[in-house]
This record gives C-alpha cells, structure tokens and sequence, in this order.
C-alpha cells in the first residue's frame, strides 16, 4: 500500500515502514512503539541517509525536536550511554516518527543535519553545550546557552548538579573598589 | 574701646559690667525668624533620600512586583523614587529583582560599577538573595557574594509594601549614615572591610567563603568545608 492510499495512522505507519524497507533495505534500523510512536533505532553511521530518506521521498519535512538523554546510571541499560533524538513531522498528515542514535564515551560523534534542516542549527548547538556531543560538519559549533569559558556540560549525568564552583567564580566588588 | 562697642550695641544687654573684658553669655544668640540651622550633611541626606532613582534589574518575577509598586496603587512616588531609569548612568539605587545566572553576574556588575557615587543597593526577594529554590549550577548563590547590598528583602516574590518598607528603612540609612561626600554607607564600608579581612585567613578559621552546607551535595570548596564564625551562623 503506497502512501497515499493510506488512511487510518496503522496503515500511514506500515506504509512509511514499507517504504523505508524499498528504499534503504532491511537491516539499516530496529524499530520500538510505545503507544501511538514510531521509533526507529539507527546506528551513527547510517543516520543521515535514513533522515536525508525520511525528508524527501517520504516527506517528513519538518524537524520538530532535537535533543539528547544521558543514560549514564539509568537501571537495565545497556545500550550506549547516550541517544540523540530527532522527532519529524509530515505536515500533510500530522504523522510524527523518532529516530534515535545511540552514541558513546569517550568522543561522541554525530553527523549534522544543518545540510537537511537549516533550522537544526542552535538545536545542535544546545545539544553540544549540554552533552558535549559534537556535530560533524555543522557550520557554527559553538556553546548557545553557557557561557564561552564555561568548560564542562551540564546535563551530563556525572556533572553535580551544583556545578563545580563555577557559579562563584566572579571578582567580589566593594564599596572601596566600585 | 572696641570692646565698649560691642557691648553697646544692643545685643547683648550687659548694663552692670565694669570691666574691660566683656564675656558674652551662652545661650544668646538671636536667629532671625524662619530660619533653621544644621549642618550640610544633614540637609544633603535629606534631599538624597527623597530622590533616589533606581535602576530596576528586573530578571524574574519580582520585577513584576516591583512594576506594581511604581504603579498607582502602591505608588513608589509617594517616597520620591519613581524615576526608574534604564540607564545606570542616571541612578543611585541598584534593585536587583530576580535570580542572577552566572551569566548575568559580569553584566550586573558592570551596571553596578557604571553607577555614579553614592549609589546604594537593594538585593530583592529570595533569589537575588540567596538564590532561592535555584541551588544548580548556574544560578549565584545570593547577589551579595560580588556585590555591596544595603539593604534585604525577603519574600518569593515580595509583597510590594516589603519594596516599600525596604526604601524606607534605605532612607533611614541615608539620612542617618550618608554623608556630603561619601560614598555608600560607612557603616557597611566598615562590614565589608571585616569580612574582606577575615577572607584573607585560611580557611577553617574565619568566616566561611561559601555556604556552609554545600559540601553536602557533593561540591567541594577548596581547603575542605569551613568552620562558619559565631557572627555567620546567627
């Protein structure tokens, strides 16, 4: 059944499956639902063909979110410490699929998809200011939210939450100096 | 005589003396009428504390508040602070309202240092001190660790009377404290100066540089958790 014919969000999910299998073949990526959710599981280096796939021919032209877990700790994992998630959406039919990469310590390394969706750009940003993870090829990798001399990343599960002291590291100023 | 000269004039009405020295009692001197003595410091406090202009550094929801008291009801002009300016240059009263990221801290004391003398500092709500419900990271534990503040407010957010009360305890500061050309209050200069001294110890003899329980979380200050003074847990 092609895309078009489908009407129920079953069939719209089965038809998006069928094609991906015509096009990519089998064996690219694993699958999981959870309720109404498509996720599709893909390892690091055939990630960008998959989405550059779900872009164009399958017309998932909208990335909705892109974010980051540390699964540092997390009980029955045993995976790779981190996933980077990319949610997209075809704006004809509301169709939402997840893709999701695993990626690990000690240098984890994701391609960028600036050259698909211009506006992953400060998402990427954001996910490498909070997970220290990079983004090959990206245009512009730089902090977005901390600030330029701040050195670690925060949202990682072995940083306190506390910080490190860098909230207090700032001159005192007097009444004698100011 | 010259000293006959004055003791003719009128002033003072000295019939009975026969010496040469004439002394004038106390207590004689006549002012004429409407007219009010004291001294220049007392008259530049006075205007001080009934202008002040601040510089509202709203960052959260206590700036809301603090919009609420420059409005009619609560009405901040009744204690001639109404003036808000969003130029540093053109204010002595510094309200921090809202918590303060470390991001924000070099801004803040920028603002604060492009302030003219004399210049004062109210640290508003829980937050701006003592960084409130926001114990991460990011977040400055209390806008008085790299700032002078003169007066606290507590509250999360305060009620605009406590914005109110606080300038008029600020005034009382002034008016009691300021001087003609001082800066700030003296009687916090000489705090600060205490404290500054007491940082310069080793750690584990004075006063704690950082809160006292932080090492419970698993941050660790340097030199190992302070013994906090008597002045600092009371």
């Amino acid at each position: 059944m092609s895309p078009a014919q489908a009407t129920t969000p079953t069939e719209r999910r089965e038809a998006v499956l069928d094609e991906l299998y015509r096009i990519l073949g089998e064996g690219v990526f694993s699958t999981s639902r959870f309720r109404d959710n498509l996720r599709l599981h893909v390892p690091v280096s055939r990630l960008f063909e998959l989405l550059a796939t779900l872009q164009k021919p399958c017309g998932f032209d909208l990335l909705a979110e892109l974010g980051a877990t540390d699964y540092l700790g997390y009980p029955g994992r045993t995976r790779s410490r981190f996933e980077v998630h990319y949610v997209l959406r075809r704006l004809e039919t509301a169709e939402k699929v997840i893709v999701k990469v695993g990626v690990d310590d000690p240098d984890p390394v994701v391609p960028s998809v600036v050259p698909l969706w211009p506006g992953a750009n400060w998402m990427e940003r954001e996910v490498f200011d909070m997970f220290g993870i990079r983004f090959e090829n990206h245009p512009d990798l730089r902090r977005i939210l901390m600030p330029e001399e701040f050195v670690a990343f925060p949202l990682r599960k072995d940083y306190p939450l506390r910080g490190r002291g860098e909230r207090h590291n700032f001159p005192r100023l007097t009444r004698g100096e100011s | 005589m010259a000293v006959g000269g004055v003791r003719d004039s009128g002033l003072v009405p000295n019939a009975a003396a026969k010496s040469e020295l004439n002394l004038r009692p106390a207590g004689t001197i006549q002012v004429p009428d409407n007219t009010i003595l004291t001294t220049i410091d007392a008259v530049v406090n006075w205007c001080r504390k009934y202008s002040l202009w601040p510089m509202p550094f709203a960052t959260a929801c206590c700036g809301i508040e603090l919009m609420a008291v420059g409005a009619s009801r609560f009405d901040i002009a009744r204690f001639g602070a109404e003036v808000m300016r969003f130029s540093p240059r053109q204010c002595d009263l510094m309200i921090v309202a809202g918590r303060v990221v470390m991001k924000m801290m070099p801004v803040l004391q920028r603002i604060w240092l492009q302030m003219p003398e004399p210049k004062w500092c109210i640290s508003m709500g829980a937050c701006a001190s003592s960084g409130g419900i926001f114990d991460t990271y990011a977040v400055v534990q209390g806008v008085d660790r790299f700032l002078p503040v003169d007066v606290y407010i507590p509250g999360c957010p305060p009620r605009p009377e406590q914005i109110l009360r606080a300038l008029m305890d600020l005034q009382e500061k002034i008016q009691k404290d300021g001087s003609l050309f001082g800066t700030g209050l003296p009687g916090l200069d000489g705090r600060e100066r205490l404290l500054e001294e007491k940082r310069k110890l080793p750690p584990g003899s004075a006063t704690a540089a950082e809160r006292g329980d932080e090492d419970r979380f698993g941050y660790r200050l340097p030199g190992g958790p302070a013994k906090l003074s008597v002045e600092e847990t009371r």
